[in-house]
């Protein structure tokens, strides 16, 4: 058979009105999210560049000072600053308090319930998998409220039953706390947990473990980045927690992000930038620290 | 008589059925003997049940139903932690997190032996698998390596079993032949009853001191090698094990170990019926390997009549033996040289093929075809089978 070459036609108009086109793709590719960081990032600028403002307009920028900082430090009151830095620190105490106690007890129940997760085989498995997501979905607000309502509805009963007044406190933030936070932690561990090669478990119990054994051995051990993780995470979210705390803590308990939410009522004041941003702060840091270490050994064992 | 290290007795392992599946039946009804310091493969294609057998055996799955009995000692219920038995992974499973000879120790650890001791016996199982690299992690080693530690691990307990799924399938396949004599000679040295589950069916030749095939939950022949490569008792067996030419015929008559079968085209063969006996004018196969039949030139005499070289009869009369064999005139219409052999396409009756593998020795060009010579096909009765369809 003859092989005929044929002419090649090219439509110069044509690639030009492509390359054109090409080369709008690629500056929107820049633009777009330069665009969106710029939404992200500007308040926050803004915020932290006035807390360094040298004068009580949240406005004009009037030169550098750390006057705000100081007196969030030193205990100043009175006209200068309405502040409090006895009541400041008794809140982070509270805040910590809480962080602390909710994310060790989340860790636990999360971690618990991501082995049950990968590992167990059950009929509703799936449904209980779904169920996991919900309390990372659902609006904080309802979460608030229902839980304001199913602590009534249980102090209600005991009161009438048993005659014991119960009020909320710092015991329904902390349980608050725990609701939220399980689904986060088991979130990151199930994710971990589900990277381990279970041939290694196997393994283990082959070479005569116990599940105990096999657990404190072997699978903790190669978890644990994950749940170290998890359980940053968890602490930020409390740390930062301001509508399921407000909701539930009743009067007396006041977090960290409530006294600042108190503070704002009144007026914005140059302190609350500053405490805002060592709020900031503490919260990058801890969580570039779970994200190192989900990074780290990912896909490893 | 030997001693029977493990039995399988009738075991069937089902798994419940997904959604929208039907439940699925891994093994079926399966009973083998094991004996005691026993090199034995589990052979067959993936998915025929060869690794749930195992993973039974360890103790992962229960058996759905039927009985597994280690030494005399039923099993059932028995967790893996428990068995006298330890596996070497395909993936080697070790644990990343410890080093070489932590992981070895780990078992003795579990056994509560104490540290000193331990120590000792791991350093020894690791030379034993000539590996000096205690302090790295598993990740630091090659797969060659990682497979070593998994074995020492494995033969530190001096289980009375050890069990192998695929180990050698990570490996290429220079390291695969080393370890393979490493392992058979550690399995001769330990006299340890070793089972080999595996899908190469040379590697479970070359190692094995039987072999159970196996497809689609089913053991269909159990053996030692030679036993299963030259009587095969079915099809798959025959075809999965090495090359084999299968020929479709008519059954015409059995005369004690001998079958006559008809080809289309009204070509008559023999070979030796199957021990499971089939009815006369049924449809059957013949088995025959490839390197089990034997071409001889002839030119039947043309009107050039000059190229004639052996007749039938001449042929007949050369092969002094008293063996039966049966004699098929063919033609050549394929020839392929790969080095150590010839592999021809031989077109016999109206239209069957046989492929037949004449090794290169010499340097007879006499006994080389070419496409189209008209050529004799023999064979001695006994190595090609009749097997029922």
């Amino acid at each position: 058979m003859a092989t005929r070459s044929m002419a090649i036609h090219i439509d110069e108009g044509r690639i030009r009105r492509d390359l054109t086109v090409r080369k709008a793709g690629k500056i929107g590719m820049i633009l777009e999210p330069l665009f969106a960081y710029f939404f992200l990032w500007a308040p926050i600028i803004v915020l932290v560049i006035f807390s360094f403002n040298d004068s009580r307009s949240v406005a004009t920028w009037r030169g550098f000072t750390l006057r705000w900082y100081g007196n969030i430090l030193s205990g100043a009151v009175g006209a200068e600053a309405r502040f409090s830095t006895e009541l400041m620190l008794s809140a982070l105490g509270t805040s910590l308090v809480v962080a602390l106690i909710a994310t060790l007890i989340a860790t636990v129940i999360g971690t618990a319930v991501s082995m049950s997760l990968v590992r167990g085989n059950y009929p509703a498995k799936s449904l209980v998998d779904g169920l996991l997501l919900l309390p990372v979905v659902i609006p904080e607000i309802t979460q608030a409220v229902s839980l304001l309502l199913f602590f009534s509805a249980i102090f209600d009963f005991v009161g009438t039953t048993t005659g014991v007044r119960i009020s909320p406190g710092i015991g329904t933030v902390i349980i608050g706390h725990v609701v939220f936070n399980i689904s986060y932690v088991a979130i990151v561990v199930r994710a971990r947990l589900a990277d381990m090669n279970p041939h290694l478990e196997e393994a283990a119990s082959d070479l005569g473990a116990n599940p105990w054994r096999t657990f404190w051995r072997v699978t903790f051990p190669l978890i644990l980045p994950g749940i170290i993780s998890g359980a940053l995470l968890a602490f930020t979210l409390s740390l930062d927690d301001f509508v399921v705390t407000f909701f539930n803590s009743g009067p007396g308990t006041t977090t960290l992000p409530v006294y600042v939410y108190g503070l704002i009522k009144l007026s914005v004041s140059p302190e609350i930038n500053a405490l805002s941003t060592l709020m900031l702060l503490a919260s990058t840091v801890l969580i570039g620290i779970s994200m190192a270490l989900q990074g780290r050994n990912a896909g490893r064992g | 008589m030997q001693q029977v290290g493990i039995e399988i007795k009738n075991v069937i392992k089902e798994f419940p059925a997904r959604r929208g599946e039907e439940p699925v039946r891994a093994v079926d009804n399966i009973s083998l003997q094991i004996y005691e310091g026993e090199f034995f493969a589990l052979l067959g294609p993936s998915g025929c049940g060869k690794t749930t057998t195992l993973r039974m055996i360890a103790g992962f799955e229960e058996p759905s139903s039927g009985e597994i009995i280690l030494r005399g000692k039923p099993v059932q219920g028995v967790p893996p932690f428990h068995r006298p038995v330890n596996t070497v992974f395909q993936d080697y499973a070790l644990f990343p997190h410890m080093t070489v000879l932590q992981n070895v120790m780990f078992g003795l650890e579990m056994a509560g032996v104490n540290a000193r001791e331990a120590r000792d016996r791991a350093a020894a199982a690791l030379e034993m698998v000539r590996l000096k690299q205690f302090d790295r992690k598993p990740r630091q080693l090659s797969g060659g390596q990682q497979q070593r530690v998994a074995l020492a691990r494995a033969l530190v307990k001096q289980p009375a079993v050890l069990l192998l799924d695929e180990p050698l399938g990570a490996l290429d396949l220079k390291l695969r032949k080393e370890m393979q004599y490493e392992l058979m000679q550690m399995q001769e040295e330990l006299n340890m009853t070793f089972v080999y589950v595996t899908h190469d069916q040379e590697e479970a030749l070359t190692m094995c001191d039987r072999i159970a095939v196996m497809d689609r939950g089913k053991v269909l022949q159990v053996g030692r090698g030679n036993e299963i490569y030259e009587t095969p008792h079915s099809r798959f067996v025959a075809d999965f094990i090495g090359e084999t030419n299968f020929i479709e015929g008519k059954l015409t008559a059995i005369n004690g170990k001998k079958a006559t079968v008809v080809l289309p085209g009204g070509v008559e063969v023999e070979a030796t019926p199957d021990q499971t006996g089939t009815s006369l004018n049924s449809s059957v196969t013949v088995a025959i390997r490839p390197e089990k039949i034997t071409l001889v030139h002839v030119s039947l005499p043309t009107d050039q009549g000059l190229n004639a070289r052996v007749s039938t009869a001449e042929v007949m009369s050369a092969i002094e033996t008293e063996e039966d064999r049966t004699f098929v005139p063919g033609t050549i219409i394929f020839s392929n040289y790969i080095g150590t052999d010839t592999r021809y396409t031989v077109r016999i009756g109206e239209s069957s093929t046989l492929i037949v593998r004449e090794q290169n020795f010499g340097n007879f060009k006499d006994i080389t075809f070419k496409v189209g010579d008209q050529v004799m096909v023999f064979w001695a009765t006994e190595n090609a089978r009749v097997l029922i369809q």
